[in-house]
């Protein structure tokens, strides 16, 4: 798929655990994923499926000390869970970026939107602060925000919720960073400011050559710009491949369910097809395949066993579930052949 | 689609009792004044609505779509006359309510109910259910609602065992369910659902909008359902009024408007929403935001905006909602001949193509196609 040199992060058996006074939440379990170059790998899932928490991990915002987090997260071959804080800082930021979901959150109110981005300029080099905010309008420009030498001088609430999340893509990108991890980057966003900003965030992945995450609860999102997709559920990848398998012949009953449910703007179906029940708690997850007790397809082995991710077949892509391959297309074809009816 | 749209027409002309229209909303405008200025030395105001013509057949579900501060809320509060509207004139039910009184509003309130959009502060945390529920009762002074309570709860899918406990110890999709049980509880004619799924998984939207389904074709309900999410309101419609900064700009059939959009404002939503199914489509990239409801444009107020921007026309003449297919309405001077339409395509308007056409960030693009 891609040389070695573009292998950008390797994460293996990642999991995450904060011990709380309620109990142990279980954020995270046993996650491995890949990340390239020229790739964006969308991570889909519903609240509480730990799809944000694995990027934090990325990113070393967990408190170390009041997390457990085991496995690797290797970037370019190092393992950023062992790295020491200070060699932590010269990645963080500078070789891995995020945009984060609300922009108006993540931008100092009382600031000027060109300081805060000259700053982040300044955290990682030795220039002067004139070149830091000569590059913060240069970014701005880059990012398409009209008339960028003025606008550097307006505060955040001068800026519309749209040129908000532009200007952190702009201060994300200050050090031409080799991954950007967008978290929900366009929840906050109306749907034509959305197009737009998902337009700019694949130009830059594009121009700069870099790796994305984007992490995002909208499927169609994720269909439209990713060209790899992990499914998340309590914690744990239910299914994980290239775009195009994922959303044309998905393997796992969780992501039949959630494609299922997704209202249709294409027709006005005469029923929607929910997944029945709640998620689960992180506490205490249901023992064996956490989907289990809203799985409709469940067998003996799904309450004890926890299904492992893997291809079923060679020319497929993993997924966690017991079901045999031959009944998993039997009922992808029962439900594509539904999906036709209905149109 | 033969059935859907059968079951979508049959839907809308469910007529019960006399008059079609539940509700009519006449020319209604609401301003707000809001201070500008550090001293507040200037009042400005925010046009949140402006000059809404609209009718809400009785039995049908009319939609409301538009992007934050489109004024679809601001509609909804004040048909329930929760605002009070700068001019313009509300008839409920056949009953001018434009200027009632509160104490004259009481007895009709029991008639429209709302369901809210956060499930986590529309409700009293420190109720239990059966209170949260049973208060219309109380309100509307009727005792020992205690067993219609449980009924109640039975029919939005909760057990009646819940009854004495507390919000926090339910899953948002159930928090909707108490709030839509709540709304029912007086058996009203109207019930308004502001963003009632928004703040729901995906798969638990799935839930609450079945429910509210049946529930219309079981009570005979009229639905105001107000959202941004066009998936939905496909879902759920009958009828769609799409409102861009507080003009209605198309209204009418849910299926005629997403399959022939008239509007370029419609058709730019409508090719923005992200498709799990990617179909090779074209999109409609908009420009910049929504202006400021303090200052909005002159005349069309999309045209800052439009692709089809004609100067000395858009820029000058306010367009009207005119009939331009069956029950089918646009404000729109250039509507679009057909659909679907490449951007070039919509550009490419009769007379005078747009000579200062804005600059793009991100052009019309080619989406992969599997």
């Amino acid at each position: 798929m891609s040389s070695n040199d573009d292998l950008l992060l390797d994460v293996r058996g990642l999991t995450i655990r904060f011990p709380t006074s309620d109990g142990i939440v279980q954020a995270v379990t046993d996650v491995s994923y890949t990340l390239s170059r020229g790739e964006t790998l969308g991570v889909v899932g519903e609240s509480g499926s730990g799809k944000s928490v694995s990027n934090l991990a990325t990113m070393g915002l967990l408190n170390r000390k009041r997390t457990l987090i085991s496995g690797e997260i290797l970037f370019r071959g190092r393992d950023l869970l062992t790295l020491p804080q200070d060699e932590l800082r010269k990645v963080r930021g500078k070789e891995i970026a995020m945009v984060f979901q609300d922009p108006f959150a993540s931008l100092h109110p009382m600031y000027r939107v060109g300081d805060q981005i000259a700053e982040a300029a300044l955290a990682h080099a030795n220039i002067s602060k004139e070149a830091a905010l000569a590059r913060a309008v240069e970014l701005l420009d880059h990012v398409g925000i009209p008339n960028a030498r003025n606008r550097a001088r307006d505060y955040p609430h001068q800026f519309s919720g749209g040129m908000r999340q532009r200007a952190m893509i702009a201060m994300a990108l200050v050090h031409n960073p080799s991954v950007l991890i967008c978290d929900e980057p366009t929840t906050a966003l109306d749907v034509t400011v959305q197009a737009q900003i998902l337009e700019l965030i694949e130009e830059v992945k594009r121009e700069y050559n870099i790796g994305v995450i984007l992490v995002t609860h909208d499927l169609g999102v994720v269909a439209e710009t990713a060209n790899s997709v992990m499914v998340m559920y309590a914690g744990r990848i239910m299914e994980y491949g290239p775009a195009e398998q994922v959303f044309g012949r998905p393997q796992h009953p969780y992501a039949w369910g959630l494609l299922d449910s997704m209202p249709s703007i294409e027709q006005r179906l005469e029923r929607l097809v929910p997944i029945e029940g709640a998620p689960p708690s992180l506490i205490a997850p249901p023992s064996g395949c956490p989907f289990h007790p809203r799985c409709p397809y469940r067998f003996e082995p799904c309450p004890t066993e926890v299904p492992p991710l893997v291809a079923p077949v060679p020319d497929a892509h993993p997924d966690a579930c017991h079901l045999p391959w031959e009944r998993k297309v039997e009922l992808g074809t029962q439900r594509s052949l539904l999906a036709r009816d209905a149109a | 689609m033969s059935e859907a749209t059968a079951a979508a027409n049959a839907g809308a002309r469910t007529v019960v009792g006399n008059g079609e229209n539940l509700v009519e909303l006449d020319h209604l405008t609401k301003r707000f004044a809001v201070k500008q200025g550090v001293f507040a030395r200037g009042t400005a105001q925010v046009h949140a609505v402006e000059d809404v013509t609209l009718t809400v057949r009785r039995g049908e579900t009319l939609g409301i779509v538009g992007e934050s501060g489109c004024g679809k809320s601001t509609t909804a509060r004040l048909m329930l006359r929760l605002l009070d509207p700068t001019a313009g004139r509300i008839v409920f039910d056949g009953r001018d309510i434009t200027r009632l009184s509160q104490r004259q509003l009481r007895p009709l309130r029991r008639e429209m109910q709302m369901v809210f959009q956060d499930p986590y502060a529309s409700l009293n945390p420190r109720k239990t259910v059966g209170q949260i529920v049973g208060t219309p009762f109380a309100i509307h002074g009727q005792s020992n609602a205690r067993t219609r309570v449980m009924e109640l709860l039975e029919t939005v899918g909760l057990s009646p065992e819940h009854y004495n406990r507390y919000p926090h110890e339910f899953s948002g999709g159930q928090r909707q369910r108490i709030g839509v049980a709540r709304a029912l509880a007086l058996s009203p004619k109207l019930i308004v659902c502001d963003e009632p799924v928004s703040a729901l998984d995906v798969s638990i939207q799935a839930q609450v909008l079945n429910l509210l389904r049946s529930l219309q074709r079981d009570f005979n309900l009229t639905y105001v359902f107000i959202s941004h999410d066009l998936s939905v309101i496909r879902q759920i419609a009958d009828r769609i009024a799409v409102m861009y900064l507080g003009h209605v700009v198309e209204l009418g059939d849910s299926e005629s408007i997403y399959t022939h959009p008239k509007h370029p404002y419609t058709a730019a939503l409508l090719s923005a929403v992200p498709r799990a199914s990617a179909n090779g489509r074209e999109r409609i990239m908009l420009t910049g935001d929504v202006p400021s409801p303090i200052n909005p444009p002159q005349a069309c107020v999309f045209h800052t905006r439009c692709p089809r921007f004609h100067r000395g026309h858009c820029d000058v003449e306010a367009p009207q909602l005119r009939e331009l297919g069956p029950s089918q309405w646009a404000a729109c001077h250039y509507p679009l001949e057909k659909w679907p339409m490449t951007d070039d395509e919509i550009r490419q308007a009769e007379g005078a193509a747009r000579e200062d056409r804005p600059s793009l960030e991100g052009t019309a693009h080619e989406l992969p196609t599997t």
